[in-house]
């Protein structure tokens, strides 16, 4: 049954004094798929990986990790998985090579098995050249990769990844994604946490959004993306004085359009890129100059603000308002 | 939840060969750990300047600006009686090489890394004081050669010479713990270093480290011959014959110096190691 769940979730709380910063927290991750848990900062999901990789004890509720239970088989469980944290937790002072070593002997590997495996992920990872090199010298991005080495030097089955590409320059973060995809391309299940959309969008199967310790909403990034409302296509004009005409042109097509005057901005909801490049062609045939044109896709704020009526980064109670006029007595 | 929104994902997934991993003991997994603290010693070799550079300045200093003006009455002088009691110092410092080791790892989640493998959990703390009892074994013999260069000899037997450096090791084991303690129980590594240098110092000097104890004022006198620092101190120096007779009415730990401080080392153990634990783990399961 290669069907099974390589990770659950079942009813997971972790309470720091009163407050739970994980509250009543489930899903299940099916063997060779990668689900995207997303999420602003302080949503939870760094605990949320902590107790599901062992280091933190839940409040209540449990897991497990390719079938043993977090809670009453952690050796189990941290045979079958790696972890690689917000930061990467490489050795500044040791080489490349010395970190996969270290770290592939603690797991009880023989030496024999972790040379070979040490040249093989050095390889693959791009890092052959820097092997022999103390980790403080490398990039950002050859840290990530280097972490994220040492993290698959036993082959565990099930990788949990907290914000792989925090930090990460873009190209840094294309590369990290290529070796993320490879990696479930040869079958092993990953838990990663993002704060974006995008990044959930390119790798993640399933994704699960959670706030403020709540899971507030799951699907495929397709549904989640139809749930926040359609992209939209951004317009800058070069001259201010075309905006009423370039409304004008878009209103014959799209039915909402909003105009930004000072920043020469018209948005519309694009409905496919068959549209857009239609309207796009259209301008193009026009005398209005453009300095721009773009699709705006929904961001992870905007599925925040679908989904909860708070921007992500918020950290006040949005529902405050309502609330307290709700709880006005008539 | 099904998977099949994605076409490709139908396709069944290769088998994942996985390595054999054996199950070690708590042992080899500690010395993993302490290999990969050496090499950050060899790697960063100033990290020893606080048992090498460190006190042969003390030495230096001590002997020759202090020592002209401190009259010891033994046949080697004050710069022979000295250096029992910068051994002593040296020793009880290495609570700070574990601590500030100790918080830099936990500060950079090596500490988290390491309990997220299937190992010991203890293994961190032991490879940690392992490779910490050796730096404090380099500390013994630089001050030792140091030492021989000014002039102080072991006047005793093998013996006695062994038990004297063996109860400076016992004494490095007891600070571990302290170090574990103040290792876990601060966030930075300049914090770590803040509060030891404000009371390792004071506990080191307060002591019959550096200068005689006999002409202190009363008060003074008695905490520093009760100071365990002063019986670990006198115990070595009567070991390597190092030391002159004791005033009459000196404290009791002084007078039994070896059995006070095989006790100090005992209890200390026992009193702060649990507590150390306790707080590292609080510290890490947070």
């Amino acid at each position: 049954m290669s069907r099974d769940a390589a990770i659950e979730a079942e009813n997971l709380v972790k309470k720091f004094g009163d407050k739970a910063a994980v509250d009543d927290v489930s899903f299940s991750v099916p063997t060779g798929t990668v689900l995207g848990l997303l999420g602003p900062n302080g949503a939870g999901k760094t605990t949320t990986v902590r107790m599901m990789a062992t280091l933190t004890k839940p409040t209540s509720g449990t897991g497990r990790v390719a079938g043993h239970d977090i809670i009453t088989d952690p050796r189990q469980v941290r045979r079958n998985m790696g972890l690689t944290g917000q930061a990467a937790t490489v050795d500044e002072l040791l080489t490349g090579r010395e970190n996969l070593r270290l770290i592939g002997s603690l797991y009880g590997l023989s030496s024999d098995y972790i040379k070979r495996a040490t040249d093989d992920l050095l390889e693959r990872f791009s890092l052959s050249d820097s092997g022999n090199k103390i980790a403080k010298t490398y990039s950002g991005g050859m840290r990530r990769r280097l972490d994220l080495a040492v993290s698959l030097i036993a082959t565990p089955p099930v990788l949990f990844l907290d914000e792989p590409t925090t930090g990460l320059d873009p190209r840094s973060r294309l590369e990290l994604w290529d070796v993320l995809r490879e990696l479930v391309n040869d079958g092993t299940t990953l838990l990663l946490t993002t704060q974006y959309l995008e990044e959930a969008d390119q790798l993640a199967d399933n994704i699960v959004v959670i706030d403020r310790g709540k899971v507030i909403a799951e699907g495929t990034p397709l549904q989640l993306k139809d749930q926040s409302g359609a992209a939209s296509l951004v317009l800058t004009v070069s001259h201010a004085d075309d905006l009423p005409l370039a409304e004008k042109m878009l209103r014959a097509h799209v039915a909402e359009v909003h105009v930004d005057p000072g920043a020469r901005q018209l948005t519309a909801s694009a409905e496919g890129l068959q549209h857009m490049t239609r309207i796009a062609g259209l301008f193009a045939d026009s005398e209005i100059e453009l300095d721009d044109i773009g699709l705006k896709r929904p961001s992870l704020d905007d599925v925040f603000l679908h989904l909860t009526g708070h921007r992500a980064e918020d950290t006040t109670e949005p529902t405050d308002e309502t609330r307290m006029t709700e709880e006005v007595p008539a | 939840m099904t998977n099949i929104d994605r076409g490709q994902r139908l396709i069944p997934r290769p088998q994942l060969e996985r390595p054999e991993i054996v199950q070690t003991g708590v042992l080899r997994q500690s010395l993993s750990i302490t290999r990969r603290n050496l090499i950050h010693i060899k790697r960063m070799p100033e990290m020893l300047m606080d048992v090498t550079i460190q006190p042969v300045m003390f030495v230096l200093l001590f002997a020759f600006v202090f020592g002209s003006s401190i009259s010891i009455e033994t046949e080697a002088g004050y710069k022979a009686w000295l250096l029992g009691g910068i051994m002593a110092q040296t020793v009880a410092f290495s609570s700070f090489i574990v601590a500030v080791g100790l918080t830099a790892d936990l500060e950079k989640g090596i500490v988290d890394r390491m309990r997220s493998l299937p190992i010991n959990p203890a293994s961190v703390l032991i490879g940690r004081s392992i490779s910490s009892l050796m730096h404090s074994s380099i500390g013994l013999v630089v001050m030792s050669l140091t030492g021989l260069l000014i002039g102080w000899r072991i006047n005793t037997n093998v013996a006695e010479a062994a038990l004297g450096y063996l109860l400076l090791v016992g004494w490095g084991f007891a600070m571990i713990w302290i170090g574990i303690l103040a290792g876990s129980a601060m966030r930075s590594v300049e914090a770590v270093n803040g509060v030891m240098f404000a009371t390792m110092f004071p506990i080191t000097f307060l002591a019959n480290t550096f200068a005689p104890t006999d002409n202190m004022p009363p008060v003074l006198r008695t905490i520093a011959e009760w100071n365990p620092i002063s019986s670990l101190t006198q115990a070595v120096r009567e070991l390597w014959g190092n030391d002159y007779p004791l005033r009459e009415g000196a404290a009791l730990p002084l007078q039994h110096p070896v059995l006070a401080t095989m006790i100090w080392i005992v209890v200390l153990t026992a009193v702060v190691a649990p507590l150390a634990i306790r707080t590292f783990n609080k510290r890490t399961a947070s």
